[in-house]
């Protein structure tokens, strides 16, 4: 029994099991009509652009398995690009190229990727190999982003992400995403990725943990992630609160990733965001869901008005 | 926001018609609770004996009423006879008849008894019967004895026992009336003149094995409310040995117009049935509204055998999954897995299933580098699978391993599906989470067999369709269910310390 907590300790502290978020949050607020929104990534980036939210350019789609060969026409106008299933789940099925030249394609490892090996991982996205139930799919290419430098020394191959929670508009809480080489790249944290848990009113770091267990450098670059502030915190907020708006769902995952020059991108939204938040901050979210919950007329505050609540309340 | 009320009453209706319909199949009907319940079963058979006149035959066998007892089959075996059984609601007897009959002739009755599920009770007694009074000195030494009796008594039950104490003892009084009456006859008569309903009945002891008996005289008293049966020659109210009473109300056991020398003989055979089929074949023949399924052939009634168990291995995983955590490939892989263990039994199953993924992610690796289409990868793993199967059951045959000709019971696609899961998941996740749902399905699968093979569970899921509203009503109950799985106690540990 020593291995296992109380679970009135947890209750007390206002930790969210897997059951409650399925049950009283997604059940209970998330209309699975408008799921296709955040699971369809091409429908995201259409609503994304009707919304005015910001997010990586797109370069092109592949739909029907006889375009895949025109894919390197698309290409050869880009140097870096990146290959996504619009209903791939997980980040399963993202295939980066960071600059393309005489040997081929270049992932974030350094290895080429042959032209054949592209043909094959975009015939696999369209028979529906990472999509949702294995439905047929489409390929979506995006601009690749160039992360702000801010985050150097802090990511391994992957981009780092920051993944907020949104209630009913409200960004409650907030992870910056490190991808270590136990990762294998990977922004997941059960697959070994670092969360550091960010202060909504600040953007500043909290605290950090890998495998659940807190830590304070980056187990690769040895960085301290407590000097972590994320730059351009205020936009990035608001960019987050308009993801209700626009997908409709009010618990909401939103991934963030900061742009050298365009700035927080919206890079996909997620109607099932996962509890390893609450670890990496240190706390439950179910006061701050319950505070939302029992406020007044909050449906006719303005994203402005949202973002300033979170500010002055989710301040520890 | 809505309102709990008509989950919690929905919940309730289930759990009602659950407990409802397992009460009436038990109690009502008799299913055993446990699978291997055997019960007693006697048979009876009645010969009687007579010399035909040369004219016509009327051979007249009351039967038995006892309402303690419920009969299963009957028989008669009497050459050239007409035979008619009469039934109503005061008396049941056999009547054989025939024509013209010279010589010895012997006629059967065969019965099969078993004792009453739920007998219902006997009508009590309308007053006491007339007396019938004895001429003197009896009447009067029958007297005696009463008040002998009454005086040394405190109530109805005490005073029979007195009154059996008397009967066998040598009291002078006694033994001048036992020397015209039989210890029954003056029983009876004491207890009448007492205000005792009391009449004589004659049964026969159950025993089994036992040949050339005949029906012993019994007296049946209305003490405290209820009717009993008192054995004169035992001097107890308590019978060791169960005893059927068959001639109550009736002047005689048998008639035979036409006959001479005309004999009974009962013999008593004791033989042991499952419970269950006696259960069910007494339902066939009330046809009242049942909730079994033995009125199905056979075929079906084995096909909801297996399709039965797919509720407990429902709960067995919505359990795994919503309280404990644990993770699995596909929600109900778990359950096919594990209908496939009982046919495969639990350890050639498990090697079974190891072997087919194992050696089925190897091929599949193979096959991802072939650049296919999903649709067709995963028929060529199906083909794979099978081509896997066919191979260890012939390997298996010529080694003379015949328990691991059974592997051919798992459900290909099914098995294709997880390969092909597995295979992804070690392609984007690694070797590691393929270890743990892969073993987590395994563990899901085992404990689901381990619940599925159970005797009585097999037992309840078949006989006593009630459990399934029960089982829904859990299920049910554990989809609003939002406390904390258990492995996410030990996930979340970290955030309970400081």
């Amino acid at each position: 029994m020593r291995n296992l907590a109380n679970p009135f300790t947890l209750r007390e502290r206002g930790i969210m099991g897997m059951n409650q978020r399925n049950f009283s949050y997604i059940g209970r607020y998330n209309d699975r009509a408008l799921y296709p929104n955040v699971d369809d990534k091409l429908k995201t980036k259409t609503l994304a652009l009707e919304y005015g939210i910001a997010v990586p350019d797109l370069i092109g789609v592949i739909r029907y398995q006889h375009q895949v060969t025109h894919v390197f026409d698309i290409l050869a106008k880009h140097n870096g690009f990146c290959i996504k299933p619009a209903k791939g789940s997980g980040g399963k099925g993202i295939l980066v190229i960071l600059h393309s030249d005489a040997n081929g394609y270049q992932k974030p490892s350094g290895d080429y990727v042959p032209k054949d090996e592209i043909i094959r991982h975009i015939s696999n996205i369209l028979a529906g190999l990472f999509s949702l139930g294995g439905t047929a799919d489409v390929a979506v290419i995006e601009a690749l982003i160039e992360f702000d430098p801010i985050f150097d020394g802090l990511s391994h191959e992957g981009v780092p992400d920051i993944r907020l929670i949104v209630f009913q508009g409200y960004p409650m809480m907030a992870m910056l995403r490190l991808s270590t080489h136990a990762s294998d790249g990977k922004a997941n944290l059960h697959q070994g990725a670092v969360g550091v848990g960010i202060d909504i009113a600040t953007g500043k770091a909290k605290r950090a943990v890998q495998y659940d267990q807190p830590i304070t450098t980056h187990p690769d670059t040895g960085k301290k992630l407590a000097d972590i502030q994320i730059s351009d915190w205020q936009q990035l907020l608001y960019l987050s609160a308009g993801c209700f708006e626009m997908s409709g769902l009010a618990y909401l995952g939103a991934d963030i990733v900061l742009d050298k020059q365009k700035g927080p991108l919206v890079l996909e939204l997620n109607a099932r965001p996962g509890l390893a938040i609450q670890i990496a901050n240190g706390i439950g979210m179910l006061p701050r869901l319950k505070a939302i919950e029992a406020m007044d007329r909050r449906r006719t505050k303005s994203i402005a008005e949202r973002v300033d609540y979170a500010i002055k309340n989710f301040n520890n | 926001m809505y309102s709990r009320a008509p989950f919690i009453f929905f919940v309730l209706i289930l759990v009602l018609i659950g407990l409802g319909s397992i009460y009436y199949r038990h109690v009502e009907m008799g299913v055993p609770l446990t699978a291997g319940e055997q019960i007693e079963i006697w048979q009876i058979e009645a010969q009687l004996e007579f010399t035909g006149n040369d004219a016509a035959v009327n051979a007249k066998l009351t039967l038995p009423t006892d309402i303690n007892y419920t009969l299963l089959d009957e028989t008669t075996a009497s050459p050239a006879y007409g035979v008619h059984v009469l039934r109503d609601e005061l008396k049941a007897e056999v009547i054989w008849s025939k024509r013209r009959v010279q010589g010895k002739q012997t006629l059967y009755y065969k019965a099969s008894y078993k004792k009453a599920v739920n007998p219902g009770t006997e009508p009590a007694a309308q007053g006491s019967p007339e007396l019938e009074v004895w001429p003197e000195p009896y009447q009067g030494s029958a007297q005696i004895l009463l008040d002998d009796a009454f005086n040394k008594s405190g109530n109805q039950a005490t005073l029979v026992l007195q009154l059996l104490d008397l009967l066998n003892s040598d009291h002078q009084h006694m033994a001048m009336l036992l020397s015209k009456y039989s210890k029954s006859e003056v029983l009876v008569q004491l207890m009448t003149m007492a205000e005792m309903p009391a009449m004589l009945v004659r049964g026969l002891v159950l025993e089994g094995g036992r040949r050339n008996q005949q029906l012993i005289p019994l007296i049946k008293a209305f003490i405290n409310d209820a009717w009993q049966i008192i054995n004169v020659d035992s001097a107890t109210t308590l019978n060791d040995l169960p005893i059927l009473v068959w001639q109550q109300d009736s002047p005689s056991l048998f008639d035979v117009e036409g006959g001479r020398n005309s004999k009974i003989f009962f013999s008593i055979s004791k033989s042991s049935q499952s419970g269950l089929l006696e259960a069910n074949r007494l339902i066939n023949r009330d046809d009242v509204i049942d909730f079994g399924l033995y009125h199905l052939p056979i075929d079906q009634q084995n096909l909801f055998r297996g399709i039965l168990l797919l509720p407990i291995g429902a709960l067995v995983v919505v359990f795994l999954r919503v309280i404990i955590g644990l993770k699995c490939s596909g929600t109900f892989m778990p359950i096919l897995i594990a209908t496939s263990f009982i046919q495969t039994e639990l350890v050639n199953g498990v090697i079974g299933f190891l072997l087919i993924v194992s050696i089925g992610l190897v091929i599949r690796s193979y096959l991802s580098h072939l650049n296919l289409l999903l649709v067709s990868r995963i028929s060529a793993v199906v083909i794979v699978v099978i081509g896997i199967i066919i191979l260890f059951t012939v390997l298996a045959f010529r080694l003379g391993l015949t328990e691991a000709l059974t592997i051919s019971f798992f459900p290909m696609i099914i098995m294709a599906w997880t390969i092909e899961r597995m295979s992804i998941l070690w392609e984007e996740e690694g070797g590691k989470e393929v270890l743990i749902q892969g073993g987590g399905s395994l563990i899901v699968a085992v404990i689901a067999y381990l619940m599925m093979d159970n005797v009585l569970i097999r037992h309840w899921a078949f006989n006593f369709l009630g459990v399934h509203c029960l089982i829904m009503a859990v299920i049910l109950l554990m989809g609003q269910y939002t406390g904390y799985r258990l492995l996410e106690l030990r996930r979340f540990k970290p955030m309970a310390e400081d």
